[in-house]
Parts: C-alpha cells; structure tokens; sequence
C-alpha cells in the first residue's frame, strides 16, 4: 500500500512538474503573474510529492518488503540497516529517484530563497527545472519504475554487492548527485537568461552561490570516492581514470571554469557569453555523466546494469536539454556585448587564462575518455585509453594553472603590474626553489619531476599567504591596522584563498604518494616481521570472525618503531556468503604526514599468508586538501553578498569604464 | 555572419557527439567480432609469471590445444579495475567440473599482478606474462578484461571485451560449455 502511495506521488509528481515547465514560462512571455506564481508553488508541491515517493522506497527497503522487485535484486534481510538504507540509492532505479529528489529540492530552495530574483527571471528559472525534472520523472515511470512489485514474492533478496557496503560508498552518490544535479540551477539561469537576452553583474551574482554550493559537493563526492577507492580496492591507488570516475570529474572541471568565469560577468560585465555557455556546458556534462554510467556504451566497473531503451532516453533527454539550450545559445549569445576589451596582464586576464587551461583540460578528459567510442563506432578499431594518456596531457596542463594561481589573485583589475606583483612574490618564489631543492636532496636526483611538482605545491601555499599579508599589510602596518583589515577582507575571498591553499595540500599529497610510495609483498607466518620504512611490522597470525553478514579472516600486525609500539593493524578479507563475493578491507593508520596500509591475501598457517605493506607518504594530504577546499568554497558562500543586499539590478548599464567594486 | 556561425559550434559539436552516443547505444562494447572465432588458437608462447603459486612455466599454444577440456583464457592486469570487479566470477567459472582457467597477464609489471593474485586468490592454472603485449595483438584484445571460450580442439568459440557480469555467465559463457562438454 505504501508502496503503491510511493508510486502515484510520483506521477502526481510528474504532473506539477509539466505545471512547472509551462506556466510560468507563459507567464513570463506575457507578462501574467499569476501564470508565473505557479512556478513557485509547484516546486514546492514537486518537491515534497518526489519526498514522499523517496520515502516509500525507503520504507519498502528498511522493511525488506520483497514484493518489490527492486528490493528483491538489491537487498537481504541480513544486511546492517545502514546498508538497507544506502541501498536505495545503490541500484539504477533507487539511484534516479534520489536524483530527482535532489532536483526538487534544488527547484524548492530556488522557490524558497529566490524572493530578491525579478518574477520574470525566476519564473524562468523555476520552468527551465521544472521540464528537467518532468524529463527524469518520465524517464522513470516508462523504463526505471522502482516500485514495480513481483509476485510470489521471494523469501529472501539477493543482496548488495559487497563492495558497495561501505560508509564512503554509501554517502558517494548523494554528494555526486547534489553536485551534478545543482549544476541545473546554473543551467536554468543559464537558459532564462537566454531567453531574456541579457547577462549582468547581478545574474551572475545570482547565479554564483549555486554553483559554488554544487561544486563544494561534487568536490566532495569525488573525494569520497576515490577515498573508497583507496582503502576498499586495496591496493593504494586513489584515482585510475575509470570512465566512471572522469564522468564526474568532467562536470568538476568546468564548473570549476564557471565559478571563476562568473566572478569576471560579476566584477567587470565581461565574458558573458562564454560564462553562461560554461553554464550550460557544465550541467551538459553531468548529463553526460548519467547517461554513461547507464547507457552501457563504454565498459566500467561502476557501470550499472545496462539497457538500450534507458540509454536512448537519457540521450533524448540529453539532445533535448543540451541541444535546445545551445540552438538558443547560438540565437542569442552574438547579441551578448561585453564591457569593453582587457588587457592580458589583468585579474580578469588571469581568470581568463584560468578558463582557457580548465577548458582545455576538460576537454582533454573528455577526449580521452570517449576516444575508444568514436574510433569504435567509425570501425577504426578497438583502443582503450589509460591513465598513461591522462598523465601525458592532463598534469601538463595543471602546471601553468598553478603558477597562474599563484599570481593572478595579486594582480589588479584591469591592469595589473606583473613586475611589481613578482617583486612582492619574492618570498613564495624563495620558498618553492627551497623546497624543490630540498626536496632533491633528501629524495635524490631522480625525483625532479617530483621535486618540480612539490616546488609548485610550496608556491602555490605560499603565494596563497602573501596575498593574504599583503591585503592586510602584515608587519608593514601596525598591528591593529593588520587586525582591522584581516576582518574587514571579504568572506568570499577568504574563501578563495582556502580553497586554492586546499589543491596546494592535494598537489602536494598526490606528488608525494606517487612519487615516493614504499611497497613491501611478502608471505608472512604468524611471528615474522618485515621492515617498511622505518617501520617494523611483526605478523600475529589471522583469527576468524564473523560479522552480520559476512565471515572475515582478520590478519594482525603490531607495528613498532625503534622499539616503541605505535599502533595495531587489523586488515580483513571478508567473505559474503549470500552474494558469493569477498572484500578486502585495509587496515590503515595514519599519521596525517605518512599511511601504513596494511592487506591480507590468501593462505594458510603453515605455508604463510601473503601480505601486501604500503607506505604511503603524505597521501591522506590528498583527501585532507579536498576537505580545506570545500570549505574555502563554504566560507566563500557565506559571504554576506550572496546572501543580502544582493544590488537591484541595474537599469542602464555605465559605460565600459565602470569602476570595478572597490575589495 | 561568421561571427554568429562560430555561435553556433557548440551546438554542431553536440550533435556530433549525440551522433556516436546514439551509435554506440547500439554496440555492446563486450560484444566484439573476433577474427578468430572459429578458428584456431594463435601461436603464442609466454614466460611464467615469476613467483606466481601455480603456474611456474608460463604459457603458450600447446596448453590450449591438448586436453579434452574446455578452456577459458582470461586476459587481465592489475592495474585495471574492471579486472578486479570480474574476480570473483573467474574464480568461480575456475571451479567447475571440465573448465580449465588460463590467464594472460597483460601489460604488468609482475610483481605488481604476483601481490594482486595473493590478495585476492589466483584462479588460474597456468599464466603467461605479456608483458609487451605481443600476445595481446596475436589475439586482437583491446582492452583489459577479455575472456576467450576456446574448445577441445584449440578452437576460439567465443570472445568477450570487458569484465564479465553474473548475466553474461548465466545467458551466454554457461549454455556455450554446456554444448561444448557434449
């Protein structure tokens, strides 16, 4: 019954959201507000029916009602509630309702905080969201209804795989989705503004504080993922460029063009094509994503199970979105003047360059990632591009990004004084030859690259705390001066500051795992110990123990160092009878500046068990820096400008020479 | 005018790519033609992987065409996720009556596959290591996971690209080494 209820709030869903993608949008041609009220009304309406659908599921899990097919093929009675939980969301179906949900929410919060917008644009807005989320609840009900029931019912479900019984898998999707997903905020700002035909300082001021909250989550979301990756996979790497994993990490790249894009409509009321094509572009993306992961058109282990007529939708859905918004685009965007030109030594030039090597690096990505599709479809033969690939073109391409980051937060609007800025830099730039050289010292000439890239990580730490002195005239101001102007710097650029601090700490995290990782394969009997860098590990043996749902052998290393015991390691292999699957499961301590990352593999008392020891260097600086960036782009949305006093927008714009906003 | 096609690139290039989608929904990447299908096994002649539990001579076109049994040739490496994901099912499929499980190692350096095999079990009975991926282009692979059906008679009787799933074992790899155990 409840299930049933779950069903028809769908498809009463389904109608409020046509409601939404209509009314308004006639309103808004016509100049009728009480078409356009609509808009608002129905988001909410939409939002709270797809909750209660949402939440039947979730009913229907928790209880393990295995009259629902879904929860047959996804769930077992004997799995942890969490689990029962997080398997809503672990399967096709589950997985695109949690999608829509977090598109209604989106529509809601865009309903609810939207009050400072113009009716019109946030009619606009709101329709633009509500024809999405009509597109995905379709898609749905026709191919993906999860409510389908199955008769007789089963005794038992058929599990979850275990790999995806996890804490960090299990949060994955909803951070992925609610980045991939506020993305379509951008997006329908993107396509009211369109159709309005203007783009201002104050679209883009709007427009800001979404973006930023979905890129914090896709951040986060991919962090947790390749956090996964790197303790539940079992052998220390934390990013293989998985088609999967680049479906994501494309959406990243250019919305992460686009947060730094809008800041130029913003401040200088240029680059306004072009930002509000990254906007489409960026949620394009995210489509693009969805439709990978469950079209089946490239190969992946995190493909879900495939179905020609899904892929088809979503690719309609995908046409129709990214298509009709670029058809528009091209109608409308030649139209769009900026402020005037800018010369090249400039914030906003910087920023421009910012956009030309993520653009360019998105789209590299890009190519890497379907190039075994297009040569597959043109019948040119069958290639499969691997991180080898990503490592030629990408890291090349984030060379000049740092350096420029370094650099282009110093420089003013407009003209900037490159000499006079480097001059000021003396001290980042002293610092990162320190540490490229130090670092060549202590790990050897055959690290340069390494060296190189450490270098580029203190450069960009450092530089990222000159600006900072140098806004508040550290030690060349007394200090209550320093102390009042550390106050009165705005949030969003503390903001910044953080969050590129943040990618210096991933930088330097990602260098020195790769670079210097220690790697110890042993078969190990109870009582032996093995040195790993300075380390001593001694093996206790394996005992076995049984958990709610699967039986694990559990290896034990006491780990000593000159002599002084720091820690215990228990890494697991578990066994999952139901799903005939086993996991290994890492045991690993941190020092925050080091892991030890211990796995136990096959055999047996007498002829050993076969270990594998990791020392990891500075890895967990990797999810440590993502962290610090999501909250640089935080503190950045507390900012008050997002929030109150967001300026009327203008009626005539000054000319060109608009003096930037004082900082 | 030019000014304004250049608007309307994005637009072209979406289509393009909306074009190999729609395409490429029509291939299933696993669903590969083989050159060899039918045919027999190409000459190929692999080292060991050193320190590998089972299989210490490496492999080579002889240990596919003796014997009665029906035999699987897993192409796999240990940088490769996908390989991970199939693990179990290969394991498995190594534990049936009258299947002999071969694997190639391809493109790996060996000690990086000998500690992926001790982690998570080695299923295999004998392993080359292609470490060039010379053998890789005999057998025309693109890609890691492959898995060849090869027959009593050193036969190719069926190939698939990419990891196997449960429904690929159950539809189409079970009924094939039923009728070839006949």
């Amino acid at each position: 019954m409840i299930v049933e209820a779950g069903h028809f709030a769908l498809v009463l869903a389904l109608v409020l959201a046509l409601a939404q993608g209509t009314f308004p949008l006639i309103g808004a041609a016509t100049g009728r507000s009480d078409f356009m009220a609509v808009g608002r009304h129905a988001a909410l309406g939409q939002f709270t029916l797809i909750a209660i659908s949402f939440a039947a599921l979730t009913y229907a899990y928790v209880t393990s009602d295995f009259s629902v097919a879904n929860v047959v093929q996804n769930s077992h009675t004997a799995k942890p509630l969490l689990y029962k939980i997080t398997g809503v969301w672990a399967n096709h179906e589950g997985s695109m309702l949690l999608w829509i949900l977090i598109l209604g929410a989106f529509g809601a919060m865009v309903a609810f905080f939207g009050a400072n917008l113009p009716a019109s644009l946030r009619a606009r807005v709101l329709a633009v969201q509500g024809l999405i989320g009509f597109g995905f609840i379709l898609f749905i009900l026709f191919t993906s209804n999860p409510f389908d029931r199955i008769w007789p019912p089963p005794p038992d479900g058929r599990g979850l795989n275990p790999l995806l019984q996890d804490p960090g898998l299990a949060f994955h999707p909803p951070f992925l989705y609610f980045g991939y997903v506020g993305f379509s905020v951008a997006f329908a700002f993107a396509v009211a503004a369109l159709i309005e035909g203007r783009v201002d300082p104050a679209w883009a001021r709007w427009v800001r504080p979404w973006t930023l909250a979905a890129w914090c989550s896709l951040t986060l979301g991919i962090a947790l993922g390749s956090w996964w990756a790197y303790y539940e996979l079992g052998w220390g790497g934390f990013w293989f460029w998985d088609p999967v994993e680049n479906a994501s990490f494309l959406p990243w790249l250019s919305g992460t063009a686009l947060l730094h894009s809008a800041i130029v409509v913003e401040k200088r009321d240029a680059l306004k094509s072009w930002t509000v094509l990254l906007a489409v572009l960026t949620f394009s993306l995210s489509l693009m994503g969805t439709f990978l992961v469950r079209s089946g058109v490239l190969t992946s282990v995190h493909a879900f199970a495939t179905d020609p007529a899904r892929g088809v939708f979503i690719l309609a859905l995908l046409v129709i979105a990214s298509g009709g918004s670029l058809l528009l685009y091209a109608v409308r965007a030649p139209s769009m003047q900026g402020g005037g030109l800018f010369a090249p030594i400039s914030r906003e030039g910087s920023l421009v360059l910012n956009n030309l090597l993520l653009a360019t690096a998105t789209a590299t990505v890009f190519l890497g990632t379907l190039y075994p599709l297009f040569l597959d479809v043109l019948d040119a033969g069958k290639v499969s591009v691997g991180p080898p690939f990503f490592n030629m073109t990408f890291v090349p391409l984030m060379v000049p990004v740092i350096v420029a980051m370094g650099i282009g937060p110093m420089l003013a609007w407009k003209r900037g004084d490159l000499p006079g800025v480097l001059s000021r830099l003396w001290l980042a730039l002293a610092l990162a030859a320190a540490i490229g050289i130090g670092t060549l010292i202590a790990m050897g000439v055959q690290s340069v690259l390494a060296a190189l890239a450490m270098a580029l990580a203190g450069w960009l730490m450092a530089s990222v705390l000159v600006e900072w002195a140098e806004r508040v005239k550290l030690f060349r101001a007394p200090l209550q001066e320093s102390w009042r102007r550390a106050r009165h710097i705005p949030r969003s650029s503390y903001g910044m500051s953080v969050a590129h601090a943040g990618l210096a700490v991933i930088v330097a995290g990602i260098t020195a795992s790769s670079a210097w990782q220690t790697e110890v394969i042993r078969q190990m009997r109870a009582g032996d110990t093995v040195e790993v860098a300075g380390y001593s590990m001694q093996f206790e043996g394996v005992r076995e123990q049984r958990g709610p749902n699967y039986i694990s052998r559990q290896g034990e290393f006491l780990v000593t160092r000159n002599g002084s015991v720091v820690t215990t390691l228990t890494p697991e292999r578990r066994a999952y009878p139901i799903e005939g699957d086993t996991t290994t499961e890492a045991a690993i301590h941190t020092t925050w500046l080091a892991d030890l990352y211990a796995v136990i593999g096959d055999g047996n008392a007498e002829a050993g068990w076969s270990v594998r020891l990791y020392h990891n260097p500075l890895v967990p600086w990797i999810w440590v820096g993502a962290v610090i960036m999501v909250l640089g782009g935080l503190v950045s949305l507390s900012d008050r400008r997002h929030r109150v006093g967001v300026p009327e927008r203008r009626r005539a714009r000054p000319g060109p020479a608009m003096p930037a906003p004082a900082e | 005018m030019v000014r304004r096609l250049a608007y309307l690139l994005p637009f072209l290039l979406l289509v393009i790519v909306a074009g190999y989608f729609l395409f490429g929904l029509e291939r299933d990447p696993g669903e590969l033609p083989s050159a060899l299908l039918g045919k027999p096994v190409p000459a190929f002649d692999l080292p060991a992987l050193t320190g590998a539990t089972a299989s210490e001579d490496g492999m080579n076109t002889d240990d596919l065409t003796s014997g009665r049994d029906v035999k699987l040739v897993n192409f796999f490496a240990s940088w490769c996720v996908p390989c991970r994901a199939e693990h179990p099912l290969i394991t498995r499929l190594a534990g049936m009556d009258g299947v002999r499980m071969f694997g190639i190692n391809y493109k790996d350096a060996p000690e990086d596959a000998t500690g992926w095999l001790q982690r998570l079990g080695d299923p295999y009975e004998r392993i080359g290591a292609d470490r060039t991926g010379r053998a890789g282009i005999e057998w025309g692979i693109y890609g890691v996971p492959e898995t060849f059906v090869v027959d009593a008679d050193g036969i190719v009787r069926m190939r698939h690209a990419g990891p196997l799933t449960p429904e690929i074992v159950e539809r189409e790899l079970l009924p094939l080494i039923e009728e070839l155990q006949r």
